[in-house]
């Protein structure tokens, strides 16, 4: 007989033309630097400038021609041309003008105030009008050009990081971000789960972590299990407004203090900042660091003690050991019961720092992996398990709780934070007045209990069940998270079946049209990106439906009759050229074809296991001894549900 | 997917069809023996998901072991080559092994649910009333002594007798589940719901304190 059919050991179903899909890199899209790389080959690997820098700055200049600079240049730019260059983006994302106040007078660049076409804030810089979101995709951009250079490969996949406490909008803003930079997100992680991921595959320890970042402009601490090549997100917290710039920005009010400066211009705050952190960071080292402060050529000279950093910086570091505190809280453990603490974030080279975490860990914190660099790592690891199916699995949780809006304003949580995900969790709400016939379902998230205290993250109505008393209506309200964290929300009457559902898009995200005309005003061509990952499906399916059939025939081939066989082995046949073609539709025709000429061989097959049960053999009984390795369990779970036996 | 007759016939007999291959499976298989594909969860209890019988004595190592080797298998990144039929399995497996695993680990949780699998109505969330009297003048006690307490130690102490009444609880609850005595067990249940929240209280009232000047 021809073997027209390949045939695949079961679950090996080979994905077809894998040359044709770019490589997938790990970015941490960091608010003061980010950092790209690459796993594995055959270790993981930063890539990095031709100085051998790994950094790269998270500064944006816009130049009146309308050039883009990113990077050093940008940074570069930044003293001459204020103004015009962004930095510290990432604290913008996803935020709407009302959470702003307290930046406000911060920051460089103007907010455009005029704005009323969405909730999203808007930087008004060389004459554009720009999201947060596009002005990292300029960054993403130029991380993914360095990763093509570096590599000389295509690249159109990415593990992005972000950072724990990151809500709903934060992280749509980054996902359209890298959508614009034509970068398809395979998951965004977490920034401390990445850090341990890069420590993890190092030690292969097993047990309780606590990963503790302080970056430029965030912190974050994290709880994490890790059991068996299996990462699990314990418990979260964080503060979205607190880093080593606050430091800096402590530092730098006392240069200007000693300048005599009252009313600092954006040149003055500038140098100064510059020259605090130069101070900062050799006080790292040394006991006491000067520094000159240079503001239009006129200079001054200043010296600090590390003491009086540390008098300076005291309440801020208190406040990440009671940030600890509560994590661990949370977690339900002692801080004696972790094993280990991974140090994340520049910020964590301040010595103070460390004498916190030493302190409030009782150990030594582990420090090899340049703190910098290791979140993007931790990244292009998971990049690669997920492009492969394989490696260390990250189960992760959810950071924020997720609830609706009940009487009074209150809300009522469906998913509490740290739940893993995917989840689905419903509950049960009614009405409140007689005759009521329909319902809002205000969706929030956040950790308070006051609805205006959360973010509004979605509304819908539930509309037209039928009049009936107060508090006779059950209306179920089911939150369902997937992986990536997306939120669908499903709202049912149940005496009647009345039934709504949304996908919750954050109201501070970009529109679908806004999302879409960016996208081609960057030219880079969604459409074509669309069809050719509904080809790369397709053509998945063909093979699995060819592995299958190939699958079937080896292991009860005699139930088909010479004519089936000759049949379903065209249609095969053709169905294999298709796969090689470019055809979509014609690949997805020849799928139905298969099956349907396959239909008779099919009910042979499962007569013929009927037959076998009813003359008193139990499949499960047959197939008990060919488990796959799913671990003991898996057997164990057959055994107590066995149906025959 | 065209669910077909070949489905259908195969009904009540422990005999299922494989979505992928359209040959027969078991009912409870995770995986199709013949062609490797993933199949749709069953509706196991939460106990049977993660291989274990319904019973409140469990370990809490041996749970979390079995959690983290079924999402190894289960987990949908672990389909990131499959086709897309597969990862949408593969989430719903997840999502059935969250809920299990979040349904078990804890034992006021797991106790409610063993109730709820024997038919009777588990004494956590709803119940805003308590029929209990001794229980009644006992959280009220606790409650007036905890808004009295004027100092840290005051609360440290007051939390820690409830601390200890808690794990006496756990423990009687344990024995009462071994010995099928369902009502003892909804009343501990009642009894642990209460303990809890006034270690909530405790903690809140610590706060309060810990915020005051001296």
């Amino acid at each position: 007989m021809s073997t027209l059919l390949q045939i695949h050991e079961p679950g090996e179903t080979p994905l077809p033309h894998e040359g044709e899909r770019g490589i997938a890199v790990g970015i941490d899209l960091g608010t003061t630097n980010s950092v790209v790389a690459i796993a594995p080959t055959p270790e993981p690997e930063v890539l990095r400038d031709m100085h051998g820098t790994g950094l790269v700055p998270s500064v944006v200049h816009y130049a009146r021609d309308g050039s883009v600079t990113v990077g050093s240049g940008a940074a570069a730019k930044m003293p001459e041309d204020p103004a015009n260059t962004v930095a510290s983006v990432k604290r913008l994302m996803g935020r709407g003008r009302a959470d702003l106040k307290s930046l406000a007078g911060t920051l460089p660049y103007a907010l455009d105030a005029d704005d009323t076409a969405g909730g999203m804030v808007r930087l008004s810089v060389a004459g554009r009008n720009l999201t947060p979101v596009e002005v990292s995709a300029d960054i993403l951009r130029a991380l993914k050009t360095r990763a093509e250079e570096r590599t000389d490969s295509k690249v159109d996949r990415a593990v992005i990081t972000v950072p724990a406490y990151f809500d709903d909008a934060a992280r749509t803003a980054t996902r359209d971000a890298a959508r614009l930079a034509g970068l398809e997100v395979l998951r965004l992680v977490n920034e401390p789960t990445a850090a341990a991921l890069a420590y993890g595959l190092d030690s292969g320890a097993e047990g309780l972590y606590a990963i503790f970042d302080l970056g430029g402009g965030t912190f974050d601490v994290s709880v994490l299990r890790l059991e068996k090549g299996v990462f699990q997100v314990v418990a979260t917290g964080g503060d979205a407004a607190l880093g080593g710039d606050d430091f800096d920005h402590a530092i730098a009010e006392r240069l200007l203090r000693e300048r005599g400066i009252a009313k600092p211009d954006l040149k003055a705050v500038r140098a100064a900042l510059a020259t605090a952190r130069r101070i900062k960071e050799a006080l790292t080292d040394a006991d006491k660091a000067g520094g000159i402060l240079d503001i239009g050529g006129a200079r001054t000279e200043h010296t600090l003690e590390r003491k009086e950093l540390e008098t300076m910086i005291a309440p801020l570091v208190r406040r990440t050991t009671a940030i600890c505190a509560s994590v661990i809280e949370d977690a339900g453990v002692a801080p004696t019961e972790i094993a280990g603490i991974v140090l994340v974030g520049g910020s964590t080279r301040v010595p103070l720092v460390r004498r916190a975490v030493e302190e409030f860990y009782g150990r030594a914190p582990l420090a090899d992996i340049d703190p910098d660099e290791v979140v993007a790592v931790g990244a292009a690891l998971q990049a690669h398990a997920l492009t492969e199916g394989e490696g260390t699995l990250l189960l992760d949780v959810t950071p924020l709780s997720l609830g609706i809006e009940t009487m009074g304003g209150i809300v009522e949580k469906v998913i509490p934070r740290n739940t893993p995900i995917p989840v689905a969790l419903a509950q049960e709400f009614t009405t409140y007045q007689d005759g009521q016939t329909g319902m809002t379902i205000h969706v929030v998230q956040g950790e308070r209990e006051t609805v205006d205290a959360c973010r509004s993250l979605a509304r819908f109505e539930l509309k037209g069940f039928p009049s009936m008393k107060a508090g006779a209506a059950r209306i179920r309200v089911t939150f369902a998270l997937d992986a990536d964290g997306l939120l669908t929300v499903n709202a049912s009457e149940r005496t009647t079946g009345t039934g709504a559902q949304i996908e919750v898009k954050p109201s501070y995200g970009l529109s679908e049209d806004e999302m879409i005309g960016m996208l081609r005003a960057s030219m880079e061509h969604a459409e074509e990106d669309m069809t050719r990952r509904l080809l790369i499906e397709a053509r998945v399916e063909g093979g699995r439906v060819l592995a299958a059939l190939g699958s079937a025939l080896a292991a009860d081939g005699a139930l088909a009759t010479p004519a089936e066989r000759r049949a379903m082995a065209a249609v095969a046949a053709r169905l294999k050229v298709a796969i090689d073609g470019e055809d979509r539709d014609l690949v997805n025709g020849l799928i139905e074809e298969l099956e349907r000429v396959g239909k008779p061989f099919a009910q042979r097959r499962i007569d013929r296991a009927i037959n076998q049960a009813l003359a008193g053999h139990s499949l499960d009984e047959i197939e008990a001894g060919m488990a796959p390795e799913a671990a003991p369990e898996g057997a164990a779970a057959r055994d107590a549900a066995g149906t025959g036996s | 997917m065209n669910d077909t007759a070949t489905d259908s016939a195969a009904d009540g007999n422990g005999v299922g069809a494989c979505w992928s291959c359209h040959g027969p499976v078991g009912r409870v298989a995770l995986f199709c023996h013949v062609c490797g594909a993933l199949q749709p969860p069953d509706r196991s209890d939460h106990f049977r998901r993660l291989g274990l019988g319904a019973r409140f004595d469990i370990d809490d190592k041996d749970l979390l072991r079995r959690y983290v080797a079924f999402q190894q298998r289960l987990h949908p990144d672990r389909f990131a080559r499959k086709s897309k039929k597969e990862r949408v399995l593969a989430e719903r497996h997840t999502v059935s092994l969250n809920e299990a695993y979040e349904a078990l680990k804890d034992p006021l949780r797991r106790g409610a649910y063993l109730l709820q699998l024997a038919g009777r109505a588990a004494p956590t969330e709803e119940a805003r009333t308590i029929d209990d009297h001794d229980l009644l003048m006992e959280t009220l006690e606790r409650r007036e002594a905890l808004s009295e307490a004027a100092s840290l130690d005051a609360v440290a102490t007051l939390a820690g007798q409830a601390a200890k009444e808690e794990a006496r609880a756990l423990a009687a609850l344990e024995d009462a589940f071994a010995a099928d005595d369902l009502d003892e067990a909804t009343r501990l249940l009642t009894r642990l719901r209460y303990l809890k929240k006034f270690a909530e209280e405790a903690r809140a009232r610590r706060a309060v304190l810990a915020e005051q000047p001296a």
